[in-house]
């Protein structure tokens, strides 16, 4: 992954894509992804439930169909590797092994949430999991990874920011002035793009001059890659030699995740700007949950039963944390003052 | 007459505008395609069409600062900034640039723009997305900054600000985009620099602007019948140019002002407002001027905590009635 091959590589991409199939998962491997990501999907279905119900309030972002993404990449992590993200970030927050109750139960505005019912469903931290935020603004926390990578260059840590962004924001300024620091300063952050093909109501090809993501830090010197991020382990394949990148002191890596997001843009998004056909072949030929379930079954490393089981168990989390996030009891009053100041 | 919500209000003010004067552009982030994402500009792409209603990507500097590009050249944009929470994201254009160009050019350089953005909270979208700051643009010489309450006010001052040869920064609310009201047909055309007295009474005047305008008036509905307190309710809509006119005058005739303001306290709206009046009226005054405001926090998400932390009907009434009885 020379920086020379930047632009070949991100070129190649598509063609990569479809004709390169990414190493195979051992069945652990397995079996964790489709657990972790099932986690994630139940969840925001129960979150999107929930919504319905009247139960949380405010924006609601889901991330169903997304979740090889943040699952994948989370594999080739080490402790004290950083996260951060934008407001679509429930399954971020669980990827990087925050509690279920915690996430719903701040969705909820009640005393148990992450924030306590401060921060909501798109402002939501844990220091101790190394997830910062979690961020309304769209594209503030490109700058902010970028940092959290200064930080860890500065401490001579090994670790690496993993800073996620979306299509849409990749047309914000702060991102290309980000590039250009961590180039310069060579900070060990992957700039994980993440391409579910709309920002809002808005395609790719109708808010971006030039589409393919991948190539956007090629003036500033950065590689990137293409990547299919419906495919888990094409994610984990290609999170791992970002990381290594970054680790041995190559600088910032873009990785830019073609992915989709099955729900509109929030729970109040009818999303009438894409058609129901193209949703459906995603969900039915492209589904990052199912890929995983096809090969356990096809190399018989698992059995109906078996991935049942786990979908038992995982809805039983979930149960727990809508159950824990409608009984818990309201913020008290003087909560509005506090962690205003230090 | 018709009745009108505040959201179609927006999409009528900004047609007629583009419909009189072809140098009127708009654009903004889903404005055109998807009609906004409050759906306060449904329709304008069918009538006006793709080069006047402009859908743009998420690239808040580069909006305003073509919009002023264009004005500089005669233009007259109209940009969307959907939340103005993310006025900070583009604030050089509305703090440096904009209100800057004719004074730095000796008059040449003209900024004939309006920026329209959805304000305030009661939504429960959270610290990042809720805030009034209606007050970081009145801070700064050469902005012109309007809030009205009601949809016919939301026509009518639209029209005064395309036609306002400065740069004009007008909020609307987020939670009055459902809200309707009686607008008259055909051309209706505002003042900028206008309060209106939206209802007279005698005992207080309560100064109050956008969402804060109903509660106000509930208020003051409440403090008649409950407590036989008769206040007058002044819409401010205008905060530069300020109808000081109207203010003093009401003042001067209740002899007690109130102030009912979205934004955190400290330097809100209001503060500048008790600082003119007390120059200015002092010995009109029968007490001290009460400001009733968000305190001085970021927005929560919660929805309780979020209603507690707003100016509620209850607050105002409680904090007038303790008041003018003190
Ligand atoms: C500075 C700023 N501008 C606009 C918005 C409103 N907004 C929120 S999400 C969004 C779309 C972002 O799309 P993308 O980056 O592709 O992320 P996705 O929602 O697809 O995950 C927009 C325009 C915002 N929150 N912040
Ligand atoms: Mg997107």
């Amino acid at each position: 992954m020379a920086i020379a091959s930047n632009k070949a590589a991100a070129q190649s991409g598509s063609a990569r894509r479809e004709t390169e199939v990414p190493p195979d998962l051992t069945k652990d491997q397995e079996i964790a992804a489709f657990r972790d990501m099932l986690l994630i999907r139940r969840f925001e279905e129960k979150a999107g439930q929930l919504y319905g119900m009247g139960l949380i309030g405010g924006f609601c972002h889901l991330y169903i169909g997304q979740e090889a993404v943040v699952v994948g990449m989370q594999m080739s992590l080490k402790a004290g590797d950083q996260v951060i993200t934008g407001y679509r970030d429930h399954g971020h927050m669980l990827a990087c092994g925050m509690e279920s109750r915690g996430v719903m139960a701040e969705l909820t505005g009640r005393r148990g949430g992450y924030s306590k019912g401060k921060g909501g469903s798109m402002h939501m931290f844990s220091v101790e999991k190394s997830f910062y935020g979690g961020h309304g603004i769209v594209g503030a926390q490109v700058p902010l990874g970028t940092g959290l990578a200064f930080a860890n260059k500065y401490r001579g840590n090994d670790n690496v920011s993993l800073t996620y962004f979306g299509d849409g924001a990749a047309n914000q300024g702060q991102v290309y002035e980000s590039f250009n620091m961590a180039k310069l300063w060579n900070l060990p952050v992957i700039y994980i793009i993440e391409n579910n093909q709309y920002g809002m109501g808005t395609a790719v090809a109708r808010a971006s001059a030039t589409t393919t993501l991948a190539t956007r830090g090629s003036a500033h010197g950065i590689p990137g890659e293409s990547v299919d991020g419906m495919d888990v382990r094409a994610v984990k394949a290609v999170g791992e030699k970002a990381v290594k990148w970054c680790r041995d002191g190559n600088g910032p890596i873009i990785l830019e995740m073609m992915t989709y997001r099955y729900r509109g843009h929030s729970m109040s998004d009818p999303a009438k700007y894409r058609t129901k056909e193209e949703v459906d072949k995603y969900r039915t030929e492209r589904d990052p949950i199912e890929q995983v379930r096809a090969r356990l079954l096809a190399k018989k490393l698992s059995s109906d039963e078996a991935l049942k089981k786990i979908d038992t168990e995982v809805r039983a989390i979930v149960n727990d944390a809508a159950e824990f996030a409608t009984n818990d009891a309201e913020p008290d009053a003087s909560e509005l003052y506090t962690d205003v100041y230090a | 007459m018709a009745e009108l919500t505040y959201r179609d209000a927006v999409a009528r003010g900004i047609a007629q505008e583009m419909e009189r004067d072809p140098d009127v552009v708009f654009l903004g982030e889903d404005v055109a395609g998807a009609g906004g994402v409050f759906k306060a500009t449904v329709g304008l792409l069918d009538k006006f069409g793709p080069l006047r209603v402009r859908d743009t990507p998420i690239s808040e500097q580069a909006i305003l600062g073509a919009a002023m590009g264009a004005a500089m050249t005669g233009l007259k944009p109209i940009a969307e900034i959907m939340f103005s929470d993310f006025f900070a994201v583009c604030f050089d254009y509305i703090a440096n640039e904009f209100p800057k160009s004719r004074y730095m050019s000796n008059g040449q350089l003209k900024c004939p723009l309006v920026v329209r953005t959805g304000n305030g909270a009661g939504s429960r979208f959270g610290a990042q997305h809720s805030q009034s700051v209606e007050n970081w643009c009145m801070m700064i010489p050469g902005l012109k900054v309007v809030a009205p309450s009601n949809p016919r006010d939301v026509i009518g001052l639209m029209a005064a600000a395309v036609r306002d040869p400065d740069p004009v920064i007008f909020f609307e609310h987020k939670s009055l985009y459902a809200t309707k009201g009686e607008v008259p047909d055909g051309e209706i055309v505002d003042r900028l620099g206008t309060a209106t007295i939206a209802r007279p009474g005698k005992d207080a005047t309560i100064l109050a602007l956008a969402l804060m305008v109903p509660r106000a008036l509930a208020a003051a509905e409440k403090l008649k019948s409950e407590h036989g307190i008769d206040c007058e309710v002044v819409d401010v809509r205008s905060l530069v140019p300020l109808d000081t006119q109207t203010i003093l005058g009401s003042v001067a005739r209740t002899h007690r002002m109130f102030t009912v303001e979205e934004n955190p306290r400290l330097c809100g709206w209001g503060a500048e407002l008790a600082s003119i009046v007390a120059d200015e009226a002092f010995y009109d005054l029968d007490g001290p001027i009460v400001r009733i405001t968000t305190p001085h926090i970021p927005l929560p998400a919660a929805d309780l905590l979020e209603d507690i932390a707003l100016p509620s009907v209850e607050r105002i009434v409680d904090r007038v009635n303790k008041s003018m009885n003190a």
